[in-house]
């Protein structure tokens, strides 16, 4: 690991200075950041480390909104019971994030922060329409996700908490890596609170999209049937050691139809 | 520039300036000398450098040190009684031969008394899926269970 300073501020208003002031990174967890820092393939100059700033904490129910904190670590949303109350389908995908030690680490708003091709938190967030709040706005899900690691972010922006609607129901089927248990395709699905259906994709392309072809066939048939029966093209899709971009196409109708059985 | 770390490891409290750069399991192991936290892999996949934070399992090779700031720090050291007395995870471990070359075994006991404190008197099941972040290369699996079960029937009680 190349040399860094490291900085730990107690509030936002300082955190985002730093920020600003030295060029440095946002540390949430550090389960992507620490491991890509040791390769060499990051080299950031200061960290700034976001744990102890108290306004980044809690998850909580406000009316039909769900609210994580940007902090919050992927095995507390999992065994939260606001959560599991609320949109029990985030508790499970945050459940299958990974292994056990690193969801005590990692957290939701550096996963979204980080936007991994493969991760699984930007598929909920964009299924599910929620607004990513920054020190700075809010982002809606549709524009927070720009390309491959890439977001909206800007280098003094901080993820503050993920604003979920508490959409009817929900869920998400993961065909995971068996190594590193990242999605080789995710999807997960939402029908909203006016009925109709959004499904998001991760892991297949460079970046997280909506599978627009299976949410009209699933707004007209709610059904697994439904779902399997879209043939999803291949074009723009991820090809590498772990799968092509056609079989990656193929799972993406699967994996939505194990959505639908799962919350039918 | 160095940053003042404080923790509590074992128990006992510690303080040091540490490069920030400086990784959890190798404060652990270069400056304490706890050299029962095994580096594996160093990729955060085999789960033998895991240790507790605040009492939540972790790998020590993905965290910095001084993202450790101010914690209580649990390491394989820390398990065992003063009058020499084994954890019955280690107890455990030893009765069911739950460990062949024994790289992997630090990290595998840790894990497995978080485990069982989320999840006490755990099931075959729940236990195989909980210690997927802890490779055995021995791959002795089944005794590793048979172990963990054996002591979260103790532990509970």
């Amino acid at each position: 690991m190349y040399a860094v300073e490291y900085q730990q501020p107690t509030n936002l208003a300082d955190a985002a200075s730093i920020l600003a002031s030295t060029g440095g990174r946002a540390l949430a967890g550090g389960q992507s950041l620490v491991a890509a820092m040791k390769l060499r393939l990051s080299q950031p100059g200061t960290l700034v480390d976001l744990s102890l700033i108290p306004d980044l904490k809690g998850i909580r129910r406000n009316g039909d909104r769900l609210v994580i904190g940007a902090m919050a670590k992927h095995a507390e949303v999992a065994s939260s019971d606001v959560v599991k109350a609320a949109l029990p389908a985030l508790a499970g995908l945050a459940e299958g994030i990974g292994d056990r030690q690193v969801r005590n680490m990692g957290t939701i708003g550096g996963s979204l922060a980080n936007n991994d091709p493969a991760a699984d938190w930007p598929a909920a967030v964009l299924a599910c329409n929620a607004t990513i709040r920054t020190n700075q706005r809010a982002i809606g899900a549709g524009e927070f996700f720009k390309g491959m690691f890439e977001t909206a972010l800007a280098p003094d922006e901080i993820v503050t908490a993920v604003d979920f609607p508490v959409v009817q129901r929900a869920a998400y089927a993961k065909f995971p890596n068996p190594a590193s248990r990242f999605a080789l395709v995710g999807v997960f699905v939402a029908q909203m609170g006016d009925g109709s259906v959004r499904v998001a994709v991760t892991g297949a392309a460079p970046s997280v999209f909506r599978a627009t072809a299976i949410e009209d066939a699933l707004a007209k048939s709610f059904t697994p049937v439904a779902a399997k029966g879209v043939k999803v093209g291949a074009d723009g899709l991820n090809s590498d050691l772990h799968g092509s971009a056609e079989y990656r196409a193929h799972l993406i109708s699967v994996m939505a139809s194990r959505a639908v059985v799962a919350i039918a | 520039m160095a940053v003042s770390l404080a923790m509590t490891v074992n128990g006992k409290p510690v303080n040091a300036d540490v490069d920030p750069r400086t990784l959890l399991v190798e404060f652990l192991r270069n400056n304490l000398g706890l050299t029962g936290t095994h580096v594996g892999c160093d990729t955060a996949q085999c789960g033998a450098c895991t240790v507790h934070v605040d009492g939540n399992a972790v790998k020590s090779c993905n965290v910095l040190a001084v993202q450790a700031q101010g914690a209580n720090v649990l390491t394989i050291e820390g398990l065992i009684a003063e009058d020499g007395t084994m954890h019955p995870m280690q107890a455990a471990f030893r009765d069911c031969h739950g460990l062949q070359c024994g790289f992997c075994t630090p990290g595998m006991v840790m894990s497995a008394i978080d485990l069982v404190n989320r999840h006490p008197g755990a099931d075959e099941a729940t236990i195989r899926a909980e210690l997927e972040g802890n490779l055995c290369r021995c791959t002795g699996y089944h005794n590793i269970v048979k172990a963990v079960r054996q002591a979260a029937a103790v532990m509970g009680k």
